[in-house]
């Protein structure tokens, strides 16, 4: 033993808590190879993570205490005749994408810095209580004929439960004057949202993944479809849904 | 595509920007103060502060900002509880309200009775709060070591120590029942 175990501990944890940098990490790694004290300090923290996961529970706000703490705000806000509710999140937004939804199923001519901002925001508002699924399953076998009767494409819905990303429902969406299909998955409190467009024309200078706000997205094409898919899930994670997604 | 351009600040609206954290704000409430309806007088408290200090918050993830308020508001709303039950003669306070003493003397679980800790949650809500909120911030809100330095206002080298003594804490209650 070379190193301090002491300071080494800390590390460990550090690492397994994702703060760690490759390098810093691999030094850990190749300590615990030859450290049996600390490889068993590292499986300790690992099963209690899990265990604190699993065994403690959160506490959300009440729906009852939401509302009155919603009202109380707006009562409260420093300005109640100019504060409204965003615009985006109102009516505005569901007629005028009425409307575009109405005359065709064309992409507007869209510029390719705005797609990701839109796909974002989408999800950003489907994660406003109440917006987010239309239909609640975790069954494939309920979500897809769900969409089968509303769409005029047959979006693939694949269940994930068996690697950690279970499937909690579907939605539709209208994004870019297009109708999406949006599959809900869960990895632990996270929220994935799984958007297909039929068709594959997109506007040139498209990134392929990316993040905006805070939230990442991937994007890539199969069976003449467009995904996205967005979350506040890390990269890694995000790498890892989409290519355990396209794999099933 | 009106609906995603950028409006001007007092439109970024304190509903879309702080709001939406009213679950980690609740549950971090709760965590502290282990009352449910103190909980909820802490969060109100906390959001309508918020909404006053808003003005003043310079963007970025608002989540941290308003889990350092909630965090204070509850740490208050604790110490005037076991003011107001010091005072109080013929009010038996409950005892996990008892605990807020100087961390300085540092056992790491702060209830008196600590048999009947061997269930996880229970352990956690006997540890210290500064044991307490570091792993709740971390396990369950998810937060960066980072995060919850800015916080709880402590080095990043403070929370990483807690982290570890909290765990640590947690392990021994599991393995001895915690009353050793």
């Amino acid at each position: 033993m070379t190193e301090d175990c002491d300071e080494i501990r800390l590390l460990i944890q550090a690492d397994l808590d994702g703060e760690l940098r490759p390098a810093e990490a691999a030094r850990i790694a190749a300590h615990l190879e030859r450290c049996p004290r600390c490889a068993e300090t590292q499986t300790d923290l690992a099963t209690l993570a899990g265990r604190v996961r699993a065994e403690v529970p959160s506490y959300p706000a009440s729906d009852d205490f939401r509302k009155a703490l919603v009202a109380r705000l707006a009562a409260a806000a420093p300005k109640p005749a100019q504060r409204r509710r965003p615009v985006l999140l109102g009516a505005g937004f569901g007629m005028g994408f009425a409307m575009a939804a109405s005359l065709a199923l064309i992409f507007l001519p869209v510029g390719a810095a705005q797609l990701p901002d839109q796909i974002v925001a989408s999800h950003i508002r489907a994660l406003q209580p109440g917006h987010l699924m239309d239909v609640v399953s975790t069954d494939q076998h309920t979500v897809k004929p769900w969409f089968d009767g509303r769409l005029a494409f047959a979006p693939p819905v694949k269940d994930l439960a068996g690697i950690g990303f279970p499937l909690a429902g579907g939605r539709l969406d209208y994004l870019a004057g297009r109708t999406a299909a949006a599959m809900i998955y869960r990895r632990a409190q996270h929220i994935i949202d799984l958007y297909a467009f039929d068709g594959t024309d997109l506007p040139a200078g498209l990134v392929p993944s990316g993040s905006r706000d805070g939230y990442n997205f991937i994007r890539w094409t199969e069976d003449g479809m467009t995904f996205w898919a967005v979350s506040d899930l890390n990269a890694q994670e995000m790498d890892q849904f989409v290519r355990a997604w396209r794999r099933a | 595509m009106k609906w995603f351009q950028k409006h001007d600040p007092a439109e970024a609206s304190f509903e879309r920007v702080v709001l939406p954290h009213l679950d980690s704000a609740h549950n971090v409430a709760r965590w502290l103060v282990r009352d449910a309806s103190l909980a909820e007088d802490v969060v109100q408290d906390a959001m309508l502060r918020a909404l006053n200090y808003y003005g003043g918050f310079r963007g970025g993830d608002a989540r941290p900002w308003l889990l350092q308020i909630v965090r204070n508001v509850a740490y208050n709303a604790l110490a005037k509880r076991k003011q107001q039950a010091e005072t109080s003669f013929d009010d038996d306070p409950p005892e996990e309200l008892m605990e807020l003493h100087d961390p300085a003397d540092n056992p790491e679980v702060a209830l008196g009775k600590l048999q009947d800790l061997r269930r996880l949650d229970q352990a956690l809500a006997a540890l210290t709060p500064e044991l307490r909120e570091c792993l709740v911030l971390k396990e369950l809100e998810e937060l960066s070591y980072k995060e919850i330095a800015e916080v709880t206002g402590v080095p990043i080298g403070t929370v990483m120590s807690r982290l570890w003594r909290a765990r640590q804490a947690l392990m021994r209650c599991q393995t001895e029942g915690c009353d050793a």
